[in-house]
């Protein structure tokens, strides 16, 4: 097959370039530029859009031996995944960007450009599995698993998407690329969100969304507790940084329950507060041939896995949880799984909208 | 490999390769006073005398440098500074808007860090430059003029002498980059009345880093590397002998054989613009039909993108380019094609062929056998929103 391979600079994608040359394909590297100004380690940055970047994909595609290309996604990336992210916060929700990513700029923009161009998949170098049957399952490594943030694909995305590393584990990749005489082999691996360079998310969305100040209103009572700047700068489950003058009635910490843009408002009350056992998502995503039943769902990127009753209806998920579930924020994706030995298979998706 | 990309670096000469061996296993620094340094130093001289003989200059007119992009710094920094401090009014840069990237960014730099001012010419949509446009732009406050012999990207061929008559003419000297005509047209130094040009090796069969400036002697130029005093003071720096003397021999025999080359390429390269015409009906051809560099075709593929292209045609063994810088690898719309005239799309969708002494007609067949599909697919992926 002719088969484009997503570059970012970094080993995991290194590998799976050199992994999918291996396997007999006509394999072409691609390191998409996605920073508007692309910024160098030297001036603080540490997500995987850096000039370094670049050149660290383009050393590994020249080690492999394949053709190499930068692909320009400036405009989809500032358009689908940063504005989206700071419109997302200034609703009240809490984004997900690299989700946001895969499903709009990596397996759609790249994806169907790449096959317009004549390729027949994309080989990208996320840790999940993608088999024969077509069925996306969890990583063998279970503290490196992406496959929650690949739970957005559709059945077409899938089919022309090739996983090669899920049936590694990171310290394997890393001998993989080290095997293969890989620069990238001992890099380390990107945290955070790629576009903000210097890890401040408020100091971001402070810069584009500016001041708003607010009240703070307790639960229970009404009363208004405290004043803030932006109802932005709080996450659902937030408890540090609430500075609210007074105690709360009952001597215990106060969290952030709820966020609300009409009013400007920010809600706390007690931890119990927090405890949601019915999830509802929109934006459904469904790939399993039966709907709902007893499964599992996630409902953060790396966070716990809940069983959970799943129904289907329309464009909604709805996920009766077996346990509680602590701070779900609107925004972030639910990821619904179906448990299997050879690997936990992804059912579908869908972005929380409500939770209580 | 099909190679279509002779103007960005063509091959060796194998007499050249052969040269800069036997020089690069001899040795000796030129500056030094004994046995072996002499005859570094008569190496040397006898380039600069082979160089200047090809171009119609005088031997002490040759300034050896680096390459292409060192002799533009040179020409354009170092007679606006010299200039300048002769006469502090005079801070005004003249430069066609369709300059090699050497020139062009060299002049953006002196506006950003020097203060100078800058008026550039326009172009028509063939890409000339007009000598009603100099005229007007030559004001009182001139320190330099400069605009290339031929361009690079759309191959269309400047009226060098008239504007160089021009610009003497107001007393401002004429600096022209002619790193793409030579060896493809017929180049004059003194015959061309320009005050510096610009050549390099590797573009006509010579070595990459090495190139000369032809700078007249009463040219004033402020030198951009101080050190041992080599090259008229103007350009220190231990003289690569064994490059210098590949680099005249290269100059040499590009200009020896120049007429019959440039005939064959130019026949070539019109039987090249009507095949792929014919196989590609909608391709626009760039630049000046007539007045252009005989190695240069130089096509918009309306729908498609340069970059798209390329990859397409790259995996299938042909090897062209889209003409056009890149910043870190993403490409820009060609700045020359935005001058002619060209709205945005047009100048990211073209594509660059320039042949060379290793050209042959299956080259052609092989480009039109893979360009339809290729097109076909990158205006299907033009389509995708962007």
């Amino acid at each position: 097959m002719r088969v484009l391979a997503a570059m970012s600079g970094g080993v995991d994608s290194a590998v799976a370039a050199a992994l999918a040359a291996e396997a007999g394909h006509d394999v072409t590297g691609v390191h998409l530029a996605l920073a508007k100004n692309p910024q160098t380690y030297r001036s603080g940055a540490r997500g995987c859009c850096t000039l370094e970047d670049s050149r660290d994909a383009r050393r590994a595609a020249d080690v492999i031996g394949i053709p190499f290309y930068v692909w320009d996604m400036v405009e989809e990336f500032q358009e689908d995944v940063v504005d989206d992210f700071v419109a997302e916060y200034a609703a009240g929700r809490t984004p997900n960007p690299c989700l946001r990513c895969n499903e709009k700029i990596k397996f759609h923009a790249v994806l169907e450009r790449a096959l317009a161009l004549g390729f027949d998949a994309v080989v990208t170098g996320h840790h999940a599995r993608l088999g024969a049957d077509g069925l996306l399952r969890r990583s063998v490594d279970a503290g490196k698993d992406q496959s929650y943030v690949l739970g957005v694909l559709n059945s077409h995305q899938l089919a022309k998407s090739m996983f090669p590393l899920g049936g590694y584990t990171k310290e394997q990749v890393r001998e993989l690329a080290a095997a293969r005489g890989l620069g990238v082999a001992g890099k380390p691996d990107s945290h955070d969100i790629c576009f903000i360079a210097d890890g401040d998310t408020q100091g971001f969305l402070a810069a584009r969304l500016g001041s708003s100040p607010g009240d703070i209103v307790d639960s229970e009572t009404g009363e208004v507790v405290g004043a803030h700047d932006g109802a932005y700068q709080y996450t659902i489950g937030q408890r540090k940084g609430l500075s609210i003058g007074r105690p709360a009635p009952d001597g215990k910490p106060r969290y952030v329950l709820s966020i609300t843009p009409v009013t400007n408002t920010v809600t706390v009350g007690p931890r119990a507060a927090l405890e949601v056992s019915t999830v509802t998502g929109d934006r459904a995503l469904w790939l399993a041939p039966s709907p709902g039943g007893a499964v599992q769902v996630q409902l953060r990127a790396h966070g716990e896995v809940h069983d959970a009753q799943v129904s289907v209806v329309d464009d909604e998920i709805i996920a009766v949880l077996g346990k509680p579930a602590l701070g779900i924020a609107p925004g972030q994706t639910m990821v619904v799984y179906q448990p299997d030995p050879a690997g936990d298979i992804v059912l579908g998706s869908a972005t929380i909208s409500a939770a209580r | 490999m099909v190679y279509f990309d002779h103007a960005a670096t063509t091959p060796m000469l194998p007499e050249v390769v052969e040269a800069y061996a036997a020089a690069a296993a001899t040795g000796g620094n030129a500056s030094a006073l004994h046995c072996s340094g002499r005859a570094a130093r008569r190496l040397v001289e006898e380039s600069r005398e082979r160089v200047a003989a090809a171009l119609g200059a005088r031997p002490g007119e040759v300034v050896f440098t680096g390459g292409g992009t060192e002799s533009d710094n040179l020409a354009v920094k170092g007679i606006f500074w010299a200039r300048r401090a002769a006469d502090p009014a005079r801070t005004r840069i003249v430069a066609s808007a369709v300059e090699h990237k050497a020139v062009l960014d060299t002049v953006e730099w002196l506006e950003r860090h020097e203060g100078a001012k800058v008026a550039w010419l326009p172009v028509d949509e063939l890409c000339r430059v007009h000598e009603e446009d100099l005229e007007l732009a030559l004001t009182d406050d001139v320190a330099v003029t400069t605009i290339m012999w031929a361009n690079n990207e759309v191959g269309t061929v400047q009226p060098v002498a008239a504007l160089a008559a021009v610009s003497a003419a107001a007393g401002v000297p004429f600096h022209t980059d002619a790193v793409q005509a030579i060896g493809q047209l017929p180049v004059d130094f003194a015959a061309s009345g320009a005050s510096a040009l610009t050549l390099s090796g590797h573009k006509l069969g010579g070595p990459v880093g090495v190139g000369a400036l032809l700078l007249g002697r009463d040219v004033a130029v402020t030198p951009l590397l101080h050190g041992g005093g080599q090259e008229r003071d103007v350009r220190s720096g231990t003289l690569d002998v064994a490059g210098i003397s590949a680099f005249a021999l290269a100059v040499e025999l590009a200009v020896q054989r120049r007429t019959a080359f440039a005939a064959q390429l130019a026949a070539l390269r019109d039987e090249l613009v009507e095949r792929v015409q014919a196989a590609v009906p909608c391709a626009l051809l760039n630049g000046d039909p007539g007045d252009r560099l005989p190695a240069n075709a130089h096509f918009s593929f309306p729908g498609c993108e340069g970059d798209a292209l390329l990859m397409l045609l790259d995996a299938q063994g042909i090897e062209c380019s889209t003409g056009s810088a890149c910043n870190a690898g993403v490409a820009q719309p060609s700045h020359v094609l935005l001058a002619m005239g060209a709205d945005d799309a047009r100048a990211r969708s073209s594509l660059r062929f320039t042949l060379g002494h290793s050209s042959a007609r299956t080259d052609i067949d092989a480009l039109v056998a893979a360009l339809p599909t290729a097109v076909e697919r990158a205006r299907r992926a033009g389509k995708i929103r962007r």
